[in-house]
């Protein structure tokens, strides 16, 4: 950066003396001499223009070298690590969904076995009552000592299975680790391209100074504002808790709407 | 009572689905955006509407807005579980005619609380 200051004070001060010379020579009347610091002028700010391209052009290069994006490379898609960053963005929407079904399933499975054992407890629990207050017979006593039997067998396989699969449920969740690495991987190169892209505005700016070149900010900043209608939807909001504009929790978002008359 | 979910995500219908079973609604279906949500309705007689917000193809937003334009489904009741939790965007689904707004991460206890709340009302 400091060769770049360097030759950009280099541009400025030519030219201020150039232009000093440019009105000498104008008030003397000399409009050959004119003319031709005219030319002189243009040719140090040219330079300075082409001088400041070339390094964008340079680093543009360096940028597409990095991250391996030229197209025209074999196996591009292979080694760009952008096409390498959605791959494993990917790896991790497949894990979690994965993961998620897994556990489902072993939700849905264990249900039907615990609201059994739950249920079946109620009725025997109900039907010794009445033999504890003598109000059944032997044969009905019978009947529930058959019954007690078969749900102690089937209570006690019943939660055998049901802790299995609790302990499925909790190896599903092994998938927090392998995405989390991922994911730090990801973040880590989106940081690398962010700090590319700045420096490359930075120079694309001084490449702006040299040929003149203003753009409308106001005008910039309003075409972004509308892409982001928020009836296209943004996903989940990450602190929203410090956000004035988002409803926080389920609380925040009953008293908008009781506030709007829900 | 017969119930549309509508959601992207198979596992959100599904937790969703799991939990409208533990409430007692068995009967529902499920469509992955508003475009395939659409003909469901009109064809399908349903008694009610689950729908995500952010969605490929059609959006929540604008599935809510061709309901209450549809002469025969303007009267469905419409709840919203969605991420999205911009003020602007509770207020335009309100003045869009949602009957309830559920932001994600969400709880049974919630989700139960707002069907309740929005039959109540249909009913009473």
């Amino acid at each position: 950066m400091e060769y770049d200051d360097c030759a950009q004070g280099d541009v400025e001060s030519t030219l201020k003396i150039h232009a000093r010379q440019l009105v000498d020579s104008l008030e003397h009347g000399d409009f050959g001499e004119a003319v031709q610091l005219i030319n002189d002028i243009n040719k140090v700010r040219d330079r300075g223009l082409y001088h400041e391209v070339g390094k964008l052009t340079r680093e543009l290069h360096n940028a597409i070298v990095n991250f391996q994006l030229d197209p025209r490379v074999p196996h591009a898609k292979e080694v760009s690590q952008i096409a390498d960053a959605t791959e494993r963005l990917n790896y991790v929407v497949t894990m979690t969904e994965n993961a998620a079904n897994r556990t489902m399933d072993l939700v849905e499975q264990s249900s039907p076995l615990v609201n059994g054992i739950g249920s079946e407890a109620q009725r025997l629990s109900a039907d010794w009552g009445r033999f504890m207050r003598r109000e059944l017979g032997a044969d009905g006593f019978r009947d529930l000592a058959k019954r007690i039997e078969l749900f102690l067998a089937s209570s006690e396989r019943d939660s055998v299975q049901v802790s299995a699969h609790l302990n499925d449920i909790l190896l599903a969740q092994d998938y927090q680790d392998l995405t989390g690495q991922v994911i730090k991987r990801v973040t880590q190169l989106v940081t690398e391209v962010e700090s590319n892209l700045l420096k490359l505005v930075l120079m694309a700016s001084q490449v702006d100074r040299f040929a003149g070149i203003e753009h409308d900010h106001a005008v910039l900043r309003a075409e972004q504002e509308q892409q982001k209608k928020p009836s296209h939807g943004e996903g989940p909001q990450i602190h929203a808790d410090k956000r004035e504009d988002v409803a926080s929790n389920q609380d925040d978002v009953d008293d908008l709407l009781s506030s709007l008359g829900f | 009572m017969k119930i549309l979910i509508v959601d992207d995500f198979s596992t959100m219908r599904r937790i969703i689905k799991n939990l409208l079973r533990d409430l007692g609604f068995t009967n529902t279906a499920e469509a992955d955006d508003g475009t395939t949500a659409l003909p469901m309705l009109h064809s399908g007689s349903f008694d009610f509407l689950v729908t995500d917000w952010n969605m490929p193809g059609m959006t929540g937003i604008d599935l809510l807005r061709a309901v209450r334009a549809d002469e025969r489904l303007k009267h469905l009741p419409v709840l919203m579980v969605t991420a999205e939790a911009k003020r602007d965007q509770i207020i335009e689904a309100a003045q869009a005619g949602v009957n309830g707004y559920v932001v994600k991460p969400f709880t049974a206890q919630v989700l139960k609380e707002k069907i309740e709340k929005i039959f109540e009302r249909v009913n009473g």
